[in-house]
């Protein structure tokens, strides 16, 4: 098919999906329990997208990222906590803040730390993580709104799916850009030859700098997200675990698949909540599944189940624009 | 004064747990280059093995001390065989994410009510308390027990090390596999040998750590396991003196935290040093830069 | 002025001094052979050109510039490209996308643009698209554009691996054991390739090898170098009869 049929034809899908999802939702099939499920497999993709560009597009290895989900949440959270009275500009605004907060603590961080390798780079996200986790807990002795451990509240809710859907699909065509652009193959080469890349013109730090910034970056966001999603914001929903289920989600989806992360990144969310069903009182042990998840996955089929694969309209022809001039001229 | 050598006195009781688990750490990354991350949880599961013995076995506890030391080894090698040996010459990042699937599953699976449950259990010690004051300074007998297993055990693993066959294989695989193999080595035999004798070493530690702060919980192992590792960074990764040295100025550093600045402070302190020694020393205080041959 | 000044170069590796008082001087245009028995310090004197050691002591000045101290990437963007003893490519990317690395440094346009799509990029990188393409036909490549690179038959990588430093447009092209693993054949087609692609892309060329079916044929002139120093230097033909030179290959090894 022609590759101008293809991106018409997806996009029409995806505004047929919504007016489906929506219909759904206002007949009552879908009720506020599964809307606010969508809601957040929309706040997983878009974090999850951003340790894509983190781990499965540059090879670096994040164990700290919902550390930064937890920080747009929170700096999001306060501002609109702040500004509320200016209802939907405040809520834009906050996403704004959730975002640029998390990007520049990731970049702050990323500098020194990335110059780890790949184990320990691991290891020295997993502390941060910790030590955000831990200030967020001692948050509310400096800024007693943001609640510390009792946990922050009175985020006004933003519930209409739209907001969700309409920003998980931008987010999905800018990071499709950037993946398609000398930058993205800038970070394809980090990952798949940090030495070669060097050599051929692109400097290591810059490019991992930029990647975990962006990275960081569109987790705050997703954490913006999220915390008009929930009434309730606690230290405890970004620690390790967090960061291992958006680490699932990306190694299992498939590293360097935008499609696979995003599609993997909704059924998680749904999984989860099955797993919450069929488990009971025992959801708060879904860490054995996560485990024999991730052992067996990275055993079995390491590229994850996506790996290598991306949907075609995403991908860009390439054109060839003038005809080739001879050997010899 | 007093209660400065005090603090000395308590921050070397917890560099002694430290350093038992953190040699389990050093001994596995240098012969396999890997981050055991599920090592907490065998320290952690020879906390609860120790517990048993003497509380439902009414075993002497050090009976109960080595049949937690059998355990966490089975444990050990266990693990090594079905989460790492399929990935040990594939990507680190594969192996490390297998490692935390591998500790998630303990810990997770040893919360479950059948196992040891998901609770803080408190738990009593079979040793009376005995305390001496020496010079205003408390020191109780579960102290001099930990100071002497460790010690005893520390000189136990250098005769290992240095003077038995098994050692010199472990000191061979851990400089090239292919050229240990190629003398007659038994390069996996060696590797499981390694992981026995560092999970058994984090068993002692459970168990000795299980005298000294009387309560466990499953996850136990990841914070005391992760300050363990740090001790090991510390001291320089994959070198055994360097384990040592490292879990005992962890442990004091983190006493002194604790006593003169706030108890909330200890973990971050603790990966404040692991972030300033990865990115000033990371080949730790007694290791030597190596470069890479390009 | 010389293309490239190599003046009293050394290293130490901790006690180790890998390379002694090495000069050379390459004239744009020419083809210069390193030679010498393995372990001989060839691959960190380049290693040293592309940035990735500090030398020690001594200075290398390209196009008039002191390159002392630069990273491999500045180095690169300097106009100096390289290729390595045992092929770096990009194995999981397209034949295509390891090429169009070669030209990041000089894409022409910034994140914002790439995040956009902004016309600007789409001029830019469809250029670079059209020249990335364009060198790939002219090593033979350009109908495996697509397909990813560890895919390609060994000889094709090697190619690939030059696509990809030519894409970096230098003036300086370093290649290490080029030739290495081919057989007698493949060599006569390196030597035509090399031949080619240095007329064709007017460079200069350094090359480290081994095989003596590559090294006599095309280079101008050969250095001679043994535990770290230069031990002869000249015409192809004088080299391959000096007494020194074959001391320092038959006395470690049967024969050539």
């Amino acid at each position: 098919m022609d590759k101008n049929k293809q991106i018409i034809l997806a996009l029409v899908s995806v505004l047929v999906l919504y007016a489906v999802l929506e219909a759904l939702m206002m007949i009552g099939i879908l009720g506020p329990y599964w809307q606010e499920i969508m809601r957040y497999a929309m706040v997983v993709a878009i974090g999850a997208l951003g340790l894509s560009i983190i781990y499965g597009f540059t090879g670096q290895f994040s164990l700290g990222h919902a550390a930064f989900v937890g920080i747009g949440a929170y700096a999001a959270g306060l501002f609109n906590l702040t500004f509320r009275h200016y209802g939907i500009p405040a809520f834009l605004g906050s996403l704004v803040v959730g975002a640029v907060v998390a990007g520049l603590v990731g970049y702050l961080i990323g500098v020194p730390i990335l110059r780890l390798k790949s184990d320990y780079l691991g290891i020295a996200t997993l502390g941060f993580g910790f030590i955000v986790t831990n200030g967020l807990q001692n948050a509310d002795k400096l800024i007693p709104a943001l609640g510390g451990a009792r946990g922050m509240t009175g985020i006004p809710q933003v519930q209409s799916f739209g907001w969700y859907y309409a920003l998980v699909l931008i987010v999905v065509i800018l990071v499709r850009n950037f993946v398609f652009s000398t930058h993205g193959r800038a970070c394809t080469a980090i990952r798949e030859n940090e030495t070669a890349a060097n050599v051929v013109g692109v400097s290591p730090a810059r490019t991992k700098i930029m990647a975990f910034t962006m990275g960081c970056a569109l987790a705050g966001l997703g954490g913006a997200l999220y915390a008009h999603n929930i009434p309730f914001l606690h230290p405890d929903s970004f620690n390790f675990l967090e960061s291992i289920n958006y680490l699932i989600v990306v190694v299992l989806g498939g590293l360097g698949s935008l499609t696979g992360t995003v599609i993997t990144a909704v059924g998680w969310a749904f999984i989860m909540e099955v797993l919450r069903m069929v488990l009971g009182p025992l959801y708060d042990f879904r860490g054995v599944i996560y485990a024999i998840i991730l052992v067996v996955v990275i055993i079995v089929r390491p590229q994850g189940v996506f790996g290598g694969i991306e949907a075609s309209f995403l991908v860009p022809q390439i054109k060839r624009r003038k005809a080739h001039a001879a050997a010899g001229d | 004064m007093v209660s400065f050598i005090q603090q000395i006195v308590n921050g070397l009781q917890l560099g002694l747990v430290y350093a038992v688990i953190a040699l389990g750490y050093t001994m596995v990354y240098g012969i396999i280059q890997l981050i055991n991350f599920a090592h907490g949880d065998v320290f952690m599961v020879g906390a609860f093995m120790g517990y048993y013995g003497y509380t439902f076995l009414k075993l002497p506890w050090p009976v109960a001390l080595v049949m937690a030391m059998v355990v966490c080894a089975v444990v050990g090698v266990l693990n090594e065989r079905i989460a790492y040996r399929p990935l040990r010459y594939a990507a680190k990042i594969a192996a490390l994410i297998s490692a935390i699937g591998a500790s998630f599953f303990l810990e997770y699976f040893c919360s479950l009510n059948f196992v040891f449950g998901p609770d803080y259990t408190v738990i009593h010690p079979p040793i009376p308390n005995i305390t001496w004051i020496i010079g205003g300074v408390r020191i109780t007998n579960v102290q001099v027990i930990i100071l002497v297993t460790v010690v005893v055990f520390l000189a136990l693993l250098q005769l290992l090390i240095f003077k038995t066959k098994m050692g010199s294989a472990m000191r061979t695989v851990s400089f090239n596999h292919d050229a240990a193999r190629l003398m007659g080595v038994d390069v996996d035999q060696t590797i499981s040998f390694t992981f026995a004798i560092g999970s058994a070493l984090a068993g002692i530690g459970g168990v000795l750590f299980g005298f000294a702060y009387p309560e466990l919980w499953t996850f136990l192992g990841v914070m005391t396991g992760l300050k363990a590792f740090i001790a090991a960074v510390l001291g320089g990764i994959g070198i055994i003196p360097g384990a040592v040295l490292g879990a005992l100025i962890m442990g004091q550093v983190e006493i002194m935290t604790a006593a003169y600045i706030s108890s909330q402070a200890r973990d971050a302190v603790a990966f404040a040093i692991l972030i300033i020694v990865l990115l000033i020393r990371p080949s730790g205080l007694l290791g030597r830069n190596e470069l890479e041959k390009i | 002025m010389p293309l490239l000044e190599i003046k009293s170069l050394g290293i130490n590796f901790g006690g180790l001094r890998a390379v002694n008082k090495f000069d050379l001087e390459i004239e744009t245009g020419e083809i210069v052979g390193v030679i010498g028995p393995n372990g001989a310090g060839k691959t960190t004197i380049f290693n040293m050109l592309s940035g990735y050691y500090a030398p020690t002591d001594g200075t290398i000045t390209f196009k008039g510039k002191l390159m002392n101290g630069l990273k491999p990437f500045q180095v690169a963007q300097q106009g100096i490209a390289r290729t390595f003893q045992n092929i770096r490519l990009f194995p999981e990317i397209s034949v295509l996308d390891n090429v169009r690395i070669g030209f990041h440094p000089r894409a022409g346009y910034n994140l914002v643009d790439s995040i956009l799509h902004t016309p600007r990029f789409m001029a830019k990188e469809a250029e670079l698209t059209d020249r990335a393409l364009d060198i790939l036909a002219t090593l033979g490549l350009e109908d495996r554009a697509d397909i990813k690179a560890n895919g390609l038959p060994y000889g094709a990588q090697r190619r690939l691996e030059i696509a990809r430093a030519l894409a970096l447009q230098p003036d300086l092209l370093l290649l290490d054991e080029p030739a290495a693993g081919m057989n007698p054949a493949e060599v006569g087609q390196m030597v035509d390739l090399v031949r080619f692609v240095k007329e064709k892309f007017d460079l200069t060329v350094l090359l480290i090898e081994h095989q003596m079916g590559l090294v006599m044929p095309i280079c101008d002139r050969l250095v001679v170098v043994d535990f770290g120093e230069i031990i002869a230097s000249g015409l192809p033909q004088e080299i391959r009869d000096n007494p020194k030179v074959l001391e320092a290959y038959l006395g470690r090894r049967a024969v050539a």
